[in-house]
């Protein structure tokens, strides 16, 4: 393959992910890594270091649109951000002394998870709650407009939510990815964050995660800017384009479709992996 | 000066740094093709770069030089640095506010930020 034909794939590849990343909230890295890798048959290595500068650059890129939107957090993902760089950090130490075999395993692990959420169906728990003493200790509690005016709402489970930020963290930096779906877990599920308060939060709290393990896959060549120059561009201009007719969208049949198309990237990971062709 | 303000202030600022890196990325990306465009390419086997692509200072030089691979390395290079002002915009904020406990908080994540980063690199 020429560099020009490589290039222009790439590039259409990681436009395609970056769209559907941010229409279903999934992220671009989960569809460009295992593309990259089982399609065109690059090392793993190169794949996720592209894929983290490209979650980086979403993230940043979409920041000042979510706080406009009054939802963000910034006191719960900066607290958080504690657990998931040093989890981050971690998890790229980690990604230097386990085979690519494993990793890509893992990978489609995470993969499945995410088809998984794909499928089932939103539940917005209401979690209007009060805080409790280490909650309201580290005044991580909050507002956001809702139908109805401002609502406030509490936070609970601190060290629980921590701990699974941890881990959250450490999947980002072995694999290259966001990890945005367990961030989300972490805060919905786990601290009783509202719904979009954790969604937007974990946004912002993404790129931080992802620069702390940025500057080791950097300095072991992970970040190959042949590799990485159309992977940013292209989830970039995806995401932005996604973000842009996000209103207007049929999110439900799309997450569908997606959901499809992560599960069967998610077998053949695996499968790969276990095989050694990865 | 609130929380909500100084988010919007940074969040433009972030994004205003993204979009200089891509534009870096694009014109190392633009140079890249000019030269190397029909060159074979073969990720299969992983063998990672010279100083050009992996230390600060061999970026910044060969950027400079206006070598492609660190044209593009450079803007990637300054995306990655975005998060990590977005951090240090923090501090400065939380401590305008005099909220001692989270400028500490957002000073410990900047510290993990920059151990990362220098020590790596």
């Amino acid at each position: 393959m020429t560099a020009f034909d490589f290039t222009l794939v790439v590039l259409a590849v990681s436009a395609l992910a970056g769209f559907l990343g941010a229409l279903t909230g999934l992220g671009g890295g989960v569809v460009v890594v295992p593309a990259l890798t089982l399609a065109l048959g690059v090392d793993i290595r190169y794949a996720i270091g592209a894929s983290l500068v490209s979650v980086i650059a979403t993230s940043s890129g979409a920041a000042a649109a979510y706080v406009k939107e009054g939802y963000s957090n910034i006191r719960i993902g900066m607290l958080l951000e504690i657990a998931t760089t040093l989890g981050a950090l971690a998890g790229a130490i980690i990604a230097a002394h386990v085979t690519t075999h494993a990793i890509a395993i893992v990978f489609g692990l995470v993969l499945l998870q995410a088809a998984y959420q794909s499928f089932s169906s939103k539940h917005d728990a209401g979690s209007i709650v009060k805080s409790d003493t280490l909650g309201r200790k580290l005044r991580l509690g909050g507002n956001y407009p809702a139908e109805n005016g401002l609502q406030d709402y509490g936070v609970r489970n601190v060290p629980t939510g921590f701990g699974l930020m941890f881990g959250a963290g450490a999947l980002s930096g072995l694999l290259g990815i966001g990890s945005g779906a367990v961030k989300v877990i972490a805060m919905d599920r786990a601290m009783r964050i509202p719904f979009k308060v954790s969604t937007t939060t974990s946004n912002f709290m993404i790129g931080v995660t992802a620069a702390a393990s940025a500057g080791v896959y950097l300095s072991r060549g992970y970040v190959d800017p042949r590799v990485a120059m159309p992977v940013m561009l292209g989830v970039l201009g995806g995401a932005l384009l996604g973000t842009r007719v996000l209103a207007r969208a049929r999110v439900r049949t799309l997450r569908l479709v997606f959901g499809v198309v992560v599960l069967a990237l998610a077998m053949e990971m695996i499968v790969n992996g276990i095989l050694g062709k990865v | 000066m609130n929380d909500q303000r100084l988010e919007i202030i940074i969040g433009n600022l972030l994004r205003a740094g993204v979009l200089l890196a891509a534009v870096i990325v694009f014109a190392g990306g633009v140079l890249y093709m000019a030269h190397d465009h029909a060159h074979h390419v073969d990720y299969h086997a992983f063998m990672p770069g010279g100083d050009s692509t992996r230390t600060l200072p061999g970026i910044v030089n060969s950027a400079f030089q206006l070598n492609s691979e660190g044209l593009m390395q450079l803007g990637l290079v300054l995306l990655i640095a975005t998060p990590v002002a977005r951090v240090a915009f923090a501090v400065v904020g939380f401590a305008l506010e005099r909220d001692r406990m989270y400028t500490v908080v957002s000073l410990i994540v900047l510290a993990i930020l920059a151990y990362s980063l220098l020590h790596a690199t």
